[in-house]
């Protein structure tokens, strides 16, 4: 346009649309700034999790509590794998919500710290299937073997596939090994005694004994202390 | 004698000066992953109406076939008209030929190889499970090789362009490529156990921020920014006028480039996501409603004084009807995004639903009206039935109208079943009423996916039809020319 019209000044705009490489510079910077606003301070405010954002003067821990999170012992990992595999987290949240019909119905709200060492994490995003954030402890072991085998010969109104096949797999010691090493660079606190013990812990396991015991201790770290509370 | 028509004329003299021999296969192959995905959908959705097609079988259970099918509705068939209608564009509106065409040859195998990657490795529980971006290591490696490719190619025959401005389809597609290159690379970082297993440098609340970063700008980026080039380009071609307003799509794009990025984080409300972080995505999803609509705007009222062809033009109806879809959908996500709704709607149906609008309403709405209009420039011929292109466009429409009025009604069913309590203090429902209740609603979405879907298979038809015998038109003719010169 502005060759057609020499008294008016070229625009921002028009040189860009002139220049390729203006253009992707330009767009390359307005396209990073909020992600870097929303994504970086995750990083380094104290505030983000909870046993960080609750310290005396000294800046020692307020609430003994959230101590109790722990890494996942190798059985879970294993657990926690076949979950992800079979893309559990598609219909099931592990994300409880500060609303009271949520805590009636799941339990206390899911805190930062607990999914502090899920990498990645299986927060979900949809309820197809109730959360689980605490479904440790509330049923049995065996009620758990029956209900992935065939869900609907304990709860008949359910549309959980069936899951038969988590029965005829065992662990692999040697590949649960690898993971656990690899949990460890990726920075979760497992000692050596933890690497050296984690194929022994699963010999003779089916992926079945290992889905229960990562479900049995879903939610279970944290002794919460009644009428805390922990997001302020 | 021997007359070749004007059109046919108009394709052989594009076809030696521009490579569409590349835009060709990606568009029909595009055609072909819009059928392949749409069907997958429709057999999940049935699986939720009907647990027993779940078959025991591990390999077609939900939780391994969700991700196939929308890795292949958004990367396969969203992809593949991505780089068809890029490859296009590119050319026609800066008058040179590709800059490399075995470059584009290279992302089309490439990309091909992806798709394939995903169907063997998805069933078989291979995942990152990480929603959207579930293809593990070595395949994303692929992904983003490919994709420089890809984007490179396009920067550079732009950098080579014959007229002096970029026009505005392009840096829509320009912002898309150097958004999803951020995306999956940062998002993807990982430590590969094994060949095929690997777990997320991120944890917890930093992965989920990072992974919603991601998902809602496939969504703001490949979904969107890419489809608004498309529709710049294809809806002032196909209603023969020139956009509506210069200003608005200037408006339209920093806006939209720069506001879209924040918005993951309204997927993380009332979660352990620090506060801040989720209301600041709302607060922008709120504002986002203004580009998104200058954007729909834009492209509506190019239509201005033009209005009766959509009586006549059956490829102008689905760019239009895809431009009230996103108008609609781009007013539903900022309402959604709203605290109290957020409250209600997420971790329902009701998402499922706002997804589908955009998915099925915007993108493949969109990406077919394309579709249709380059299949009969790049073949220089009519396309073989207009009948079944008018009957492809109520299918597709009722269908689309039909599955998100189901998820309306299931999701806030289900967000006021769990939130409801009884004279007692007690909730009102058990969760698993919650389910029984969704069954006539899972049935009638799996239904109205399958009108899309059958809509799909009209066109795949339709078009094949259309390609042979435009192949078949020229050979002849050519044969004719060739003994005319004898």
């Amino acid at each position: 346009m502005s060759e057609h019209n020499s008294n008016k000044p070229v625009s921002f705009q028009e040189k860009l649309e002139k220049n390729v490489w203006a253009l992707v510079l330009a767009t390359a910077m307005i396209v990073s700034v909020g992600g870097i606003v929303e994504i970086v301070p995750l990083f380094y405010l104290d505030s983000t999790f909870e046993d960080t954002a609750h310290v005396d003067e000294d800046g020692n821990p307020l609430y003994k509590e959230l101590e109790g999170v722990r890494p996942y012992t190798a059985l879970e990992l294993a657990g926690r794998d076949v979950y992800q595999r079979e893309g559990c987290y598609l219909c099931h949240s592990q994300m409880i919500r500060p609303f009271r019909d949520e805590k009636d119905r799941y339990g206390h709200y899911s805190l930062a710290v607990e999914s502090k060492y899920d990498h990645p994490f299986q927060w979900g995003s949809k309820r197809t299937g109730p959360d689980i954030a605490r479904l440790g402890g509330k049923y049995s072991d065996e009620w758990h073997r029956q209900h992935l085998r065939a869900p609907r010969s304990v709860v008949p109104e359910s549309i959980m596939p069936n899951y038969p096949w988590l029965d005829d797999a065992t662990i692999d010691g040697v590949g649960i090994e690898k993971r656990v090493k690899a949990m460890r660079v990726l920075g979760v606190p497992y000692t050596d005694e933890d690497i050296k013990g984690a194929a022994a812990s699963v010999e003779g396991k089916t992926e079945m004994d290992a889905m229960v015991a990562y479900l049995q201790v879903l939610g279970t770290m944290i002794k919460f202390e009644p009428g805390r509370d922990y997001r302020d | 004698m021997f007359f070749i028509d004007r059109k046919g004329v108009v394709a052989m003299q594009a076809e030696q000066q521009y490579s569409f021999q590349i835009v060709k296969w990606f568009a029909y192959m595009a055609v072909v992953y819009l059928v392949v995905g749409t069907g997958i959908g429709v057999y999940i959705a049935s699986e939720l109406a009907w647990p027993v097609l779940n078959f025991d079988n591990p390999y077609i259970s939900f939780g391994r076939l969700r991700p196939l099918h929308t890795n292949a509705v958004i990367f396969a068939f969203g992809g593949s008209t991505l780089m068809a209608t890029a490859y296009y564009i590119v050319q026609r509106t800066s008058g040179v030929r590709l800059w490399s065409d075995k470059l584009a040859w290279f992302t089309f195998w490439g990309w091909n190889l992806v798709i394939v990657s995903a169907v063997i490795t998805l069933p078989l529980g291979i995942t990152q499970s990480k929603e959207y971006a579930e293809l593990e290591w070595p395949i994303d490696i692929l992904i983003a090789v490919v994709w420089l490719a890809y984007s490179f190619n396009f920067i550079m025959t732009l950098a080579t362009r014959k007229v002096s401005h970029i026009y505005v389809a392009n840096w829509f597609f320009l912002a898309m490529m150097i958004m999803i290159t951020y995306l999956h690379v940062v998002n993807s970082l990982s430590i590969p156990v094994e060949l095929f297993k690997s777990y997320s440098i991120y944890s917890g609340v930093q992965d989920a921020m990072i992974q919603w970063w991601w998902g809602h700008n496939a969504v703001g980026f490949f979904l969107t920014a890419g489809f608004l080039g498309i529709m710049y380009y294809f809806v002032p071609k196909q209603a023969n006028r020139p956009i509506y307003s210069y200003r608005l799509s200037v408006i339209h794009f920093w806006a939209l480039t720069f506001g879209y990025v924040w918005l993951g984080a309204h997927h993380l409300q009332y979660t352990a996501l620090p506060d801040w972080t989720g209301s600041l995505g709302a607060a922008i999803s709120l504002a986002m409603i203004i580009p998104s609509w200058g954007g729909a705007i834009n492209g509506m009222f190019t239509l201005s004084g033009a209005w009766d062809k959509l009586r006549t033009d059956y490829i102008l109806r689905f760019l239009i009807v895809s431009l009230a879809f996103y108008a609609m959908s781009t007013f539903e996500g900022p309402v959604m995004a709203a605290k109290t709704v957020n409250a209600l709607s997420h971790y329902t149906d009701w998402t499922i639903g706002h997804v589908h609008a955009g998915a099925l309403g915007w993108v493949a709405m969109v990406s077919i009206g394309a579709i249709y209009h380059m299949v009969e420039r790049l073949w220089g011929t009519t396309i073989w039935s207009v009948k079944l292109v008018n009957l492809h466009f109520w299918m597709a429409t009722i269908g689309t109208v039909v599955y998100i009025t189901a998820m309306w009604v299931s999701g806030i069913m289900q967000g006021l079943m769990w939130r409801a309590y009884d004279d007692y203090g007690n909730l009102a429902y058990t969760f698993v009423e919650s389910v029984a209740q969704m069954h006539p609603y899972y049935a009638m979405r799996a239904a109205g996916g399958l009108i899309f879907f059958l809509g799909a298979c009209v066109m795949l038809f339709n078009v094949t039809v259309t390609i042979r015998k435009a192949i078949a038109d020229s050979s002849a003719k050519s044969a004719a020319t060739a003994n005319a010169v004898i």
